[in-house]
């Protein structure tokens, strides 16, 4: 059987279709979860997508952390569930606590768009397992709340854990704190980051790379050799 | 109705660029002489029933887990009269 990752759909959210797509290019097969399902549907992980969810009113990601999907999202990813965030995903998970830290307003107030480079940090994560440690990828990024922070505690102890899953190469887009562009938790199972992996999954449209399919099948081969 | 002010603010620590882009619009519109400036967000609420100790303590615990974001934010409570 082939393993079910499931994709959220709050209101606002942009990226749904996108990231679909991108887990049934990967040969897994996507599930639409709605916001106020609670059922999960007995998939295998979930993918929080980009966008901006509940128009990122309060703050991005704040109110979509307490609907009804994302309670059972908090309690599964907390047993263990592979969970990523990519972008409004990643600012729900830090509103959610399941990622330390916080998602604040671009240093310089812009909304920004642009091919990123990045460096893989971690590939031991459920999320990131098909890349190398130190090895550099290309995707697109674009946002205007993407600059991470925490306090100096926090950040020297995702370092020593190496729970600082991305980095930003050539340029820090957002003023993210140590040019930190994604992060894990303590499991691997759940990873945030702000670039858009999805948008970069086929050689034909988007930046014409496919730097970000190795998420995806990454969860793949997880959940392939776990069942 | 009684009204609740919540007042919320970046912690001193965190950067405010959009505080900074409003200070630094105040000389070219004239206004010398203001070293910082820190935008924050305020909360009015209109509260149903007596505001007593327990309703204060509930919109308290709302703050701190829905209006503010602790790990970047500081906020206060107070009764409007």
């Amino acid at each position: 059987m082939t393993a079910r990752v499931g994709v959220v759909t709050f209101p606002g959210t942009l990226d749904d279709r996108d990231t679909q797509r991108a887990v049934r290019i990967a040969g897994l097969e996507p599930v639409p979860l709605w916001h106020r399902d609670k059922d999960l549907k007995q998939v295998d992980a979930v993918v929080l997508p980009g966008g901006f969810s509940y128009g990122d009113y309060l703050r991005a990601g704040a109110i979509s952390r307490f609907s009804p999907v994302m309670e059972t999202v908090i309690d599964q990813a907390k047993g263990g569930m592979p969970v990523l965030g990519i972008c409004n995903g990643f600012q729900v998970l830090t509103e959610s606590h399941l990622l330390p830290g916080a998602m604040l307003r671009n240093n310089h107030l812009h909304f920004i768009c642009r091919e990123q480079k990045l460096r893989v940090e971690n590939a031991n994560t459920a999320w990131t397992s098909d890349y190398e440690a130190g090895q550099e990828i290309s995707i697109p990024l674009k946002n205007i709340d993407g600059r991470y922070v925490a306090d100096e505690h926090t950040l020297d102890e995702l370092e020593a854990e190496g729970r600082v899953a991305f980095r930003y190469l050539d340029g820090n887009p957002n003023g993210s704190l140590r040019d930190i562009a994604g992060i894990t938790n303590e499991a691997g199972n759940v990873v945030g980051l702000m670039p858009h992996p999805e948008h970069a999954v086929e050689p034909l449209v988007g930046t014409g790379r496919t730097d970000g399919l190795g998420f995806f099948t990454s969860i793949l081969r997880k959940l392939v050799n776990a069942s | 109705m009684a009204r609740v002010v919540v007042d919320v603010m970046l912690k001193p620590e965190i950067l405010d660029p959009q505080g900074q882009a409003v200070q630094r619009a105040l000389p070219r519109l004239g206004y010398e002489g203001i070293a910082d400036v820190r935008q924050g967000k305020r909360f009015e609420l209109e509260v149903e029933g007596p505001v007593d100790d327990a309703a204060l303590a509930r919109i308290h615990e709302m703050a701190e887990t829905f209006l503010a974001n602790t790990v970047i934010e500081n906020f206060t409570v107070r009764v409007d009269s």
